[in-house]
């Protein structure tokens, strides 16, 4: 049986899980969520399935998933048997729960200035946009110290799931009027996660970095 | 930025909220033209409109129209009339409300991306264009003077996924469009509706102008499409506009110049070329860049 994405197009937390659904070659399908102007997310049909109000949910059978780190972490656990996405020597673990982590935490000021942006959201926004310039910055320093060792991704030789979830508020900050000049470090790795096969870009990711 | 003095713009029916964004719990304030209003809805869901004052006090009362799945208002004495669109009240038609999108560039830049067909294959691949079937074939323009409009006529496209329902039947389809301007801060367009041989969805962008270069884009639709969700229309209407969104944010200058050897048009450019004709002899000034005589 088929998984369910209760998805919104422009969401970024939503692409993250199609980023990897798509990365792993796995079949999907998906029911639209009218996250704006309809606020169907704060419905009681959909607060019955997330309480939180929060999108994406996924479906995989019986079980009922909310939070995109938690659907990455479930996803790469359940249908990457080489583990790459999210490898099982503890270290290299923890490291990539604490990029999941921060962004679910510190990364989501930028998707907070792109809701002021671009849909309005009545928000401080210069607050919201320095708590992301800091957030970024802080990728970027250790995304530098990696570089120095000839490291691409956050954590270890290859892609993982904390590169996934970090990458799209990142590339997307744009939107919220964040632009990525400062942070050399993020553009070399958007630049090279972008290549990868089966990468999709959705709306605001700019083409050409 | 403070009020325009620009009588142009400010005698013009502009969009301010779409319904439901002002309720009886929830006033609106939003920017209209560098002037902070205010909208409350009574318990019956009328919906009124203030001026505020730099304190955030009442100023004067303000006109609404509720059309088109769009409140509007005006700050103008004169307003030019509000355009016809008899699509919008044909019974069998489905009226979605995309909702509003900000956007950080000149309201005549965001008319002229609409009217574009060019960008169709590079900004909306796979969608509206597909990146082998680049041409823009030729197009008439004309300025309908009985309605004071610049109309785009003839114009066709090869679209591979032209709708909700066009993309669910999976081939591409050449695709008829009709564009209309209906004021300088109101576009819209008409194509070819899936099974439908002589009528044609109609697809508006109202611009509200908050200053010259930050503008709150609404687009309703009045579509022939008994089987897509209201869900699916809408997404797929957003994910064209925020395709666009960062093209506009990116365009350099902000103002749009009006000088002919400023932005060099192609052929291709027909209808920008009309439409920037027509605003500058409306003697509009708001939102355009004014160069120095060389």
């Amino acid at each position: 049986m088929a998984l369910t994405l209760h998805n919104y197009t422009l969401s970024g937390s939503c692409y993250k899980v199609r980023l990897l659904l798509e990365f792993l070659q796995i079949d999907y399908h998906t029911i639209s969520v009218d996250f704006f102007p309809g606020k169907e997310h704060k419905t009681p049909e959909f607060l019955a399935l997330n309480p939180l109000g929060q999108i994406p949910v996924l479906e995989d059978g019986a079980l009922q998933l909310r939070d995109a780190q938690a659907i990455l972490c479930y996803l790469a656990r359940k249908y990457d048997p080489s583990a790459q996405y999210l490898p099982d020597d503890p270290a290299v673990f923890g490291q990539v729960m604490m990029w999941l982590a921060f962004a679910g935490n510190e990364l989501m000021a930028a998707s907070a200035a792109r809701l002021h942006d671009v849909l309005g959201y009545a928000l401080n926004v210069a607050s919201a946009r320095a708590q992301a310039q800091s957030a970024f910055a802080i990728l970027d320093d250790h995304l530098a110290e990696r570089a120095i060792l000839g490291k691409t991704w956050i954590v270890g030789d290859a892609p993982t799931i904390a590169d996934i979830a970090c990458f799209p508020y990142i590339a997307l900050s744009g939107d919220g009027g964040i632009g990525h000049e400062p942070y050399p470090y993020l553009r070399n790795w958007m630049r090279a996660f972008r290549k990868l096969p089966r990468f999709h870009a959705m709306p605001g990711i700019p083409e050409f970095a | 930025m403070t009020v325009t003095s620009d009588i142009v713009a400010l005698n013009q029916w502009l969009p301010v909220a779409y319904p439901g964004q002002v309720t009886p719990t929830k006033p609106h304030e939003t920017l209209l033209l560098g002037q902070l209003i205010r909208l409350t809805a009574a318990s019956d869901g009328t919906v009124t409109a203030v001026a505020l004052n730099a304190s955030g006090a009442p100023e004067r009362d303000l006109p609404i129209i509720e059309q088109f799945a769009v409140i509007f208002t005006t700050l103008g004495d004169n307003p030019r009339p509000m355009p016809i669109i008899q699509a919008f009240d044909e019974p069998d038609r489905r009226i979605v409300n995309c909702g509003s999108v900000g956007v950080h560039a000149s309201p005549f830049r965001i008319v002229e991306n609409f009217l574009d067909m060019a960008h169709f294959c590079f900004v909306h691949t796979d969608i509206l264009g597909a990146e082998n079937e680049t041409e823009v074939l030729s197009y008439k323009t004309e300025h309908r003077q009985d309605v004071d409009e610049i109309w785009a006529t003839g114009c066709q496209f090869f679209q591979p996924a032209a709708s909700p329902a066009a993309a669910e039947a999976g081939e591409g389809q050449m695709t008829d469009y009709t564009y209309r301007v209906l004021s300088p801060f109101g576009v819209m367009l008409y194509k070819s509706a899936l099974g439908y041989a002589d009528r044609l969805d109609a697809i508006c962008l109202f611009i509200q102008p908050k200053t010259e270069t930050e503008c709150i884009g609404y687009m309703p639709m009045a579509l022939l499409d008994d089987t897509s969700s209201n869900t699916g229309m809408i997404d797929f209407q957003q994910t064209i506009f925020l395709q666009d969104r960062i093209i506009l944010e990116n365009q350099r200058p902000k103002l749009l110049p009006l000088t002919p050897r400023s932005e060099m048009p192609t052929r291709a450019d027909l209808s920008s070329v009309a439409f920037r004709r027509w605003l500058k002899d409306s003697g509009m000034r708001f939102g355009l860049l004014h160069e120095e005589a060389a």
